[in-house]
């Protein structure tokens, strides 16, 4: 028995995290430098993979093993692996000093703990120390939770997912088939698509499902209110029980059943809750490393070119950067995890460019509901949306689609059989001769587009990219909406 | 006819094909092909390669990097009457790198249902699957091995 292999005490490279912006920027380090010794430190089991299909396509696989395979099937029909590589893409850590053509290692269960700048050097937490040229600092986040489950105590918090890992898909997974109910809070992006993929569940298990929010509708913050309520409907036709402007006030465990409270009234009697009500950008070294946390924002604070200090980049969830066309934000998407870890990589390795490449993001809710959307998506910003009409000779698009007929069919008469304490408000009259089946959103700031939401088209993002780019004012939306060719597919 | 209606600050238009059947007087900016801060393809302005292109997938990233690098470089440049037959030596390096790594480099006969889904690296598809690895052509499907003897 030799001596013990040794981790590296230098890194030319070393990215902290180890999820899509990290990834992306050794990919970028590695494609620019060669020979480059990239080091990524994780807290995480697992080596980088993608976060999407954790609350999409993996609910949607036809294979029962699929929370062992974690694969999925993509847009183009292939189906592939969550994880971006399979572990004979890396090295051992233990060998990244000795690689002749460098490589990128992956360390595993350790989290960086503290940063020294003035070093250029980092502490893990089994007290092992690093140093580096340049160093990345990727490290996401972790969902935020509301305080009064927090304070609920052991029998609602043992009972409630926070969502965003692998681990965390297993679990919802398991869980979904054991119990009776699951309530989801909060009706944004990942309440809703969970929201969806339980629904779709729902109707061959018999599991309740139901999602309660403050907002008025799904996607309350993100979408128009017309067009908010309208996913709504949609929404509810996957089996989701939706509750709409609902403050949770208290949470208790009662009989192995969880008690939710609203502040109007109304009871909810569930097995399981997921909360999914944003994510907390995970700014732990900010102190030690001396490094500016946004105030609005949350998250580390970085110039255009993702730089936080001499030597230090942060990309991905963690990083609130200047974006030249659109301002200040901080942006919590996968394609923004891409982009952001790419550029870092390329500013790492000498290049001095700063975000100017949109990304991008996209959900599914449902047969009826896809849209990709670029640039500022705020509901309390004005919009111009531009629909392709139905025409006399168009089925409704709900009616045709599918096997979602049989499946609407089901959760009427689910609904008439609902326990009186979880009734919804009845929705005002909605004129349905307006439906939202296929556009084009504008967002303005200030007359210029910010913000486009592709509605049920698809393949048109560079246009969006382009005007968004432009930052031009125009008169009328309806000629730049012809730049969609909405009525074609 | 198209018809409009506000909904408070939010504006709807619902329009017919025939609506949008003229051509738009929406006046777009001429982009600039020299601009440092687009994305590049895999040629550079100065007729350098763009090892970080997407359109490249994991190839000059994984294991096998640096020899594919090597190999590309060498084709690249060769001013051979049969281009890239100098390089013949770089190829055999990189392939016998790519044998050691049979799940990152899927052999020959792999290759012919690769190329086919491979997505199409010029950002017209969409970007849902983008990934380091997949908006380009995933290592799981590489792009067909540039053949110095076929052009």
């Amino acid at each position: 028995e030799g001596l013990p292999e040794a981790l590296p005490a230098h890194a030319p490279y070393l990215l902290i995290g180890g999820g899509t912006a990290s990834f992306a920027a050794a990919r970028s380090i590695r494609a620019r430098d060669p020979g480059a010794k990239v080091l990524i430190v994780t807290d995480e089991p697992d080596l980088p993979y993608m976060r999407p299909p954790l609350s999409k396509e993996l609910w949607f696989s036809d294979d029962p093993a699929v929370t062992d395979t974690l694969r999925f099937k993509q847009w183009n029909g292939k189906e592939r692996s969550i994880y971006f590589q399979p572990p004979s893409f890396y090295i051992r850590p233990e060998d990244l000093d000795g690689a002749e053509n460098g490589g990128v290692a992956v360390l595993n269960n350790r989290k960086v703990v503290y940063m020294d700048v003035r070093g250029n050097k980092v502490k893990l937490d089994d007290d092992t120390e690093i140093s580096y040229d340049k160093c990345l600092i990727a490290t996401g986040g972790i969902p935020r939770n509301l305080q009064l489950i927090e304070r609920a105590g052991e029998e609602v918090m043992k009972r409630t997912t926070l969502f965003r890992k692998i681990e965390d898909f297993k679990s919802l997974d398991k869980v979904s088939r054991n119990v009776k109910s699951v309530t989801i809070i909060g009706g944004g992006f990942l309440g809703s698509e969970l929201a969806c993929a339980l629904g779709r569940r729902s109707t061959e298990s018999g599991l309740e499902v139901i999602q309660m929010f403050p907002e008025k509708g799904n996607m309350g913050k993100v979408l128009p209110e017309y067009l908010s309520n309208w996913t709504t409907e949609k929404v509810k036709k996957e089996g989701v029980k939706v509750l709409t402007e609902a403050l949770v006030k208290s949470v208790t465990c009662k009989d192995d059943q969880l008690e939710i409270k609203l502040k109007d009234g109304r009871v909810v009697t569930t097995d399981h809750i997921v909360a999914a009500v944003g994510l907390e950008p995970n700014v732990d070294l900010a102190k030690s490393a001396g490094l500016e946390v946004d105030s609005d924002f949350g998250g580390y604070r970085v110039n255009a070119e993702l730089q936080a200090r001499s030597n230090i980049w942060v990309a991905g969830d963690a990083a609130c950067f200047y974006d030249i066309r659109l301002g200040r934000r901080r942006v919590e998407h996968h394609d923004h995890a891409v982009v952001s870890g790419r550029l870092a990589g390329e500013n790492m390795t000498g290049a001095s460019k700063p975000y100017w490449h949109q990304s991008m993001f996209w959900s599914d809710l449902g047969p009826d509901v896809g849209y990709e959307a670029i640039g500022i998506v705020d509901s309390s910003l004005p919009t111009v949306g531009v629909f392709a009409k139905a025409t006399a000779k168009d089925t409704p698009k709900a009616a045709t689609e599918m096997s979602g007929t049989g499946i609407r069919s089901e959760s009427e008469t689910e609904d008439t059989a609902v326990s009186p304490v979880a009734s919804d408000t009845p929705s005002p009259a909605a004129e349905n001769k307006d439906d939202f089946g296929k556009g084009v959103i504008f967002y303005l700031r200030d007359k210029v587009v910010v913000g486009i939401i592709l509605w049920n088209v698809f393949n048109r993002m560079p246009i969006a990219r382009k005007i968004i780019k432009d930052g031009e004012e125009h008169a009328d939306l309806n000629e730049v909406a012809k730049l969609f060719n909405i009525h074609e597919d | 006819m198209s018809y409009c209606r506000e909904d408070g600050k939010d504006r709807i238009i619902f329009v017919t094909k025939e609506d949008h059947d003229a051509p738009s007087n929406a006046e777009l900016i001429a982009d600039d092909p020299n601009d440092p801060y687009e994305e590049q393809g895999l040629i550079l302005p100065d007729g350098g390669i763009n090892w970080n292109c997407p359109c490249l997938g994991g190839m000059a990233s994984g294991p096998c990097g640096t020899q594919f690098k090597e190999a590309f470089s060498c084709f690249h440049y060769s001013k051979e009457e049969v281009k890239g037959s100098e390089c013949i030596d770089k190829f055999r390096s990189m392939q016998e790198c790519m044998q050691r790594f049979p799940e990152l480099y899927p052999q020959e006969d792999d290759k012919e249902d690769s190329s086919q889904e491979s997505a199409p690296a010029d950002g017209s598809a969409s970007e849902r699957d983008s990934s380091p690895s997949a908006v380009e052509v995933s290592p799981e499907n590489p792009p067909p091995t540039v053949n110095p003897t076929t052009s």
